[in-house]
């Protein structure tokens, strides 16, 4: 079983206390009516999907119940850090190159 | 209307109104572990910021813990930890802490779950075990210490567990999933005495 770091709990947690939520920092625009619709289409339906580092959105639902943000690489699985919501997106992830 | 309104004035005829509680004092026993139902006790969900928690301790006479997986009890009265702003208090002296909070003017949200919550005691050497049947935490005593509390699962439902001693857990979980709870905590029992 994966443990995930909840940044609220302070500590490691078994994966089945946890929801993902999807892809994050997704801005909504302050004027989402004003919006065309192509950047609609953009804010609502395209997610970037990569091979390797994702930031995503988790909610530690079965425990403090908080959405955080975590950073995710898609191909081994691993949690290379999870943060806060709300937080910047960390300039510098620990054990990754680049 | 003038006949509905004095039917509600006329006394409750008879005593079937009386509240069951869900599995009320059903136990059961294996080796090393003995699952039990306690009795119903005043529980209370408490939303609040950190600029209300201090006054918030006062009336409750209970200081609302702000780490992580933990609790604090005084007097029958017991604060557990859930999330950065969430507490549950249970009260098993009877006192309502509905009503302490009320006298308090601070921003909170306190809201009464006393009949939604069934407590289940699970007791022995073997308690641990039992709760690991289903429950994917660690369990043991120097990372979930005495006093330790926390929402998690068990099975399919959520739950939320109070360490009360080093072989005693409390498990809360709704009433509606408490048939579920208390079989699967049953079955864990028989398991863990293996």
């Amino acid at each position: 079983m994966l443990l995930i770091r909840c940044p609220y709990c302070e500590e490691e947690r078994p994966e089945l206390e946890f929801r993902n939520a999807g892809e994050a920092h997704i801005a909504r625009s302050a004027n989402i009516a004003g919006e065309t619709d192509d950047d609609f289409e953009k804010f609502f339906f395209i997610r970037s999907n990569p091979k390797g580092i994702i930031y995503e959105r988790w909610r530690h639902m079965h425990g403090c119940a908080r959405f955080f943000n975590a950073v995710r690489d898609t191909v081994t699985d691993k949690f290379v850090m999870t943060y806060k919501a709300g937080e910047p997106k960390p300039s510098k992830l620990p054990g990754v190159a680049k | 209307m003038a006949k509905a309104a004095a039917r509600k004035t006329a006394p409750a005829a008879s005593p079937s109104v009386e509240r069951r509680p869900a599995l009320a004092g059903r136990s059961t026993s294996a080796t090393s572990v003995k699952v039990e139902v306690l009795p119903p006790a005043e529980r209370m969900s408490l939303r609040a910021p950190e600029a209300s928690v201090a006054a918030l301790s006062k009336a409750l006479g209970v200081t609302l813990p702000n780490k992580p997986k933990t609790s604090a009890s005084k007097g029958g009265r017991t604060a557990l930890w859930l999330g950065p702003d969430e507490w549950l208090v249970i009260d098993e002296a009877g006192s309502d802490p509905l009503a302490d909070c009320a006298k308090v003017s601070v921003l909170h949200s306190a809201v009464g779950i006393s009949h939604r919550n069934i407590a289940i005691a699970v007791t022995g050497a073997g308690a641990a075990a039992t709760i690991n049947a289903g429950c994917p935490q660690d369990l043991s005593l120097d990372v979930f210490p005495v006093g330790a509390a926390s929402r998690t699962i068990l099975g399919k439902t959520e739950i939320v567990l109070l360490r009360t001693a080093a072989d005693t857990f409390r498990v809360e979980c709704w009433r509606s999933f408490s048939d579920y709870v208390f079989t699967f905590l049953s079955e864990g029992s028989r398991d863990a005495a293996v």
